[in-house]
């Protein structure tokens, strides 16, 4: 670096840079707050859903999936499952209650979770509602 | 040689916690690496998901000790002055380790749903989320060790020399402490709860975690290239001024799909795709600095610590970053291997890299001596390549993975299901599992170079 650069002037790029982005993004994080309503189907939240998005997180679901593309990569996409089974919430229910306890040997398998009819039922309201976010046609097709 | 301060060697547990963690980080990675094709691998005892969090949780636990260490280390020197208090820094390391412990020891123990009910998850939900998983009472006790840390440094800073690295350091730890308060809030809607989560593990790791890192490697660079501070100081500033302009709104490119507005599929390509640019320069600035040395340091393996700290970081974070950061492109990799990959290279060559130069500065110096014995160096080399070449072959294999994931997946005509197309990638996933082998045999051969004995360096 030249001579004719001080380091007056690298400090005052990084207090000024820095507390101008802070501030906008501050800004983008409001206007993103206020608009989300259009795009996040929050409208679907019931407390069934709620319910059940705690179960998603009480058994740690990201943890080897991913939802919405966020989550571990061992497993299947599930922001979409509701639409990849056929749009039945009866269809992801009898999947989750079918996992054998010992696993399949050799291969990857879901643990059986022993979930009550109703957290099944919340679970799959959950990500039903999912697959109701506006996510700009993410993911490219049906498989996730 | 003597430590400038006595206060200074508290680092040593801190360090000595750090490396330990790791070892156990680096086992769960193989255990994980192999249930991604021997899928029944430990199963039900060990499920992948409790792996991955004990593989996540280590790397985060770890780096914390690495970077108070650090910063216990640092700090009192740049000040001028002994620590605030050498008892505060040795009872919160011993909450944090038992803290740390227990958290990792209750999910093998305990199922995560269980885990959840008796620490009462149902008062204050945080549990579940990825790498924010810890139960909320292990969050509060994290909270706690972190503000009690700050305020041992700020004191140890505010009553002494304000250099331009402690100052920087202390505001990328005050800003993880902050910012990770975003990770007691889990609102009911899904993509408020995934922004906002955002704003622990994106401005944490493309944020604030940038300035500790700037400052602990120009502290180690000022130390044994014996650089001029001023130019040091300011290749500190405009470094960390770039991470922070392009990383704060970069943030956005997490924000393509996952409900949020469109504008962010233009804000988030944009800034982030400036995001190498700060990693470019960390690379400049320390083969700049090195060449201009003024000193010949005998620690030649925290000189190469350092250099591959800059180089690593600028390719991890950098390019592997780059290369899916443009929303059209992102549009394919989002949620496959690539991102995988990434990550990898990314944390390693970044964070973990980091540490182990201050280490590999601060510990013989802790330890009486300015540089380990010549011999014990070749063998800290060696482990430094070795876990290197381990760590870029992962993420070249991993990368190999993810295009053809995203091909077979999601660009050809006839996508295939997830679980047809991950039988396909086994073989990737095999040389994977070798490579990270290889690592695991590098960090061997790093715990072995503390033991190695020698001519005593002058």
């Amino acid at each position: 670096m030249k001579e004719r650069f001080t380091k007056g002037m690298a400090r005052n790029i990084y207090y000024g840079g820095s507390l101008f982005f802070f501030l906008a993004f501050i800004g983008l994080t409001v206007d993103t707050v206020k608009k989300l309503p259009k795009t996040d189907n929050s409208a679907a939240i019931t407390e069934t859903v709620a319910f059940g998005k705690k179960i998603w997180e009480d058994n740690n679901c990201v943890g080897c999936h991913t939802l919405l593309g966020e989550g571990a990569y061992f497993a299947p996409e599930l922001g979409n499952v509701y639409l990849r089974f056929g749009k039945s919430t009866e269809a992801i229910k009898a999947f989750i209650k079918s996992r054998p306890v010992n696993g399949i040997p050799g291969r990857r398998s879901m643990p059986q979770f022993n979930l009550t009819e109703e957290e099944l039922e919340g679970l799959a309201q959950f990500l039903k509602y999912a697959s109701g976010i506006d996510t700009h046609d993410w993911p490219p097709n049906i498989q996730g | 040689m003597e430590l400038k301060y006595k206060s200074q060697s508290v680092a040593k547990l801190y360090f000595m916690a750090a490396i330990g963690l790791f070892v156990g980080q680096i086992l769960f990675g193989v255990i994980l690496g192999l249930q991604y094709v021997i899928g029944d691998f430990l199963f039900p005892a060990i499920p992948f998901n409790v792996a991955r969090m004990v593989h996540t949780n280590l790397l985060i636990v770890w780096l914390l000790f690495g970077f108070m260490g650090a910063s216990y280390y640092l700090v009192p020197e740049e000040s001028q002055r002994e620590l605030y208090s050498v008892k505060l820094a040795k009872i919160l390391f011993w909450i944090f380790l038992v803290a740390g412990a227990a958290i990792v020891a209750s999910y093998l123990l305990i199922p995560y749903a269980r885990l959840a009910e008796i620490t009462g998850n149902d008062i204050l939900p945080t549990m579940g989320r990825e790498f924010l998983e810890q139960p909320t009472i292990g969050k509060i006790g994290i909270v706690i060790v972190v503000l009690g840390f700050l305020f041992n440094i700020g004191m140890t800073i505010l009553s002494g020399r304000k250099t331009v690295i402690n100052m920087i350091l202390l505001t990328g730890l005050v800003g993880l402490a902050v910012f990770f308060l975003f990770s007691f809030y889990v609102p009911d809607n899904l993509v408020l709860d995934k922004f906002f989560w955002w704003f622990v593990v994106h401005l944490w790791v493309e944020g604030v975690w940038e300035l500790i890192l700037a400052s602990l490697l120009a502290f180690v660079l000022i130390k044994v290239t014996g650089v001029d501070r001023e130019l040091i100081e300011k290749w500190l500033y405009i470094i960390v001024a770039m991470a922070l302009i392009s990383g704060i709104i970069g943030t956005g490119h997490h924000f393509f799909y996952i409900g949020t507005p469109g504008y962010w599929l233009w804000l988030g390509s944009i800034f982030s795709a400036l995001e190498p640019i700060p990693f470019f320069m960390l690379t400049l600035f320390a083969f700049n600095v090195v060449n201009k040395r003024r000193r010949d340091h005998p620690n030649k393996a925290a000189t190469l610590w350092a250099l591959g700290t800059a180089v690593m970081s600028f390719l991890g974070a950098g390019v592997w970053g780059f290369l899916h950061t443009l929303a059209p492109i992102n549009y394919y990799t989002h949620g496959t291997q690539i991102t995988a990959a990434h990550g990898h290279m990314a944390f390693y060559g970044a964070y973990v890299m980091v540490v182990l130069t201050i280490i590999s500065y601060a510990m013989p110096i802790i330890r009486g001596r300015k540089a380990n014995p010549m011999r014990a160096q070749v063998v800290e080399m060696w482990s430094f390549w070795l876990m290197t070449v381990g760590m870029v072959f992962i993420t070249l294999f991993l990368t190999g993975a993810g295009i053809l994931q995203v091909y077979l997946q999601r660009l050809t005509d006839t996508p295939l299901p997830f679980m047809v197309v991950q039988d396909k990638l086994a073989v990737f996933y095999w040389m994977r599992e070798v490579a990270g082998i290889v690592f695991l045999i590098g960090l061997i051969v790093y715990l072995v170079s503390f033991f190695v004995k020698g001519e005593e360096i002058e």
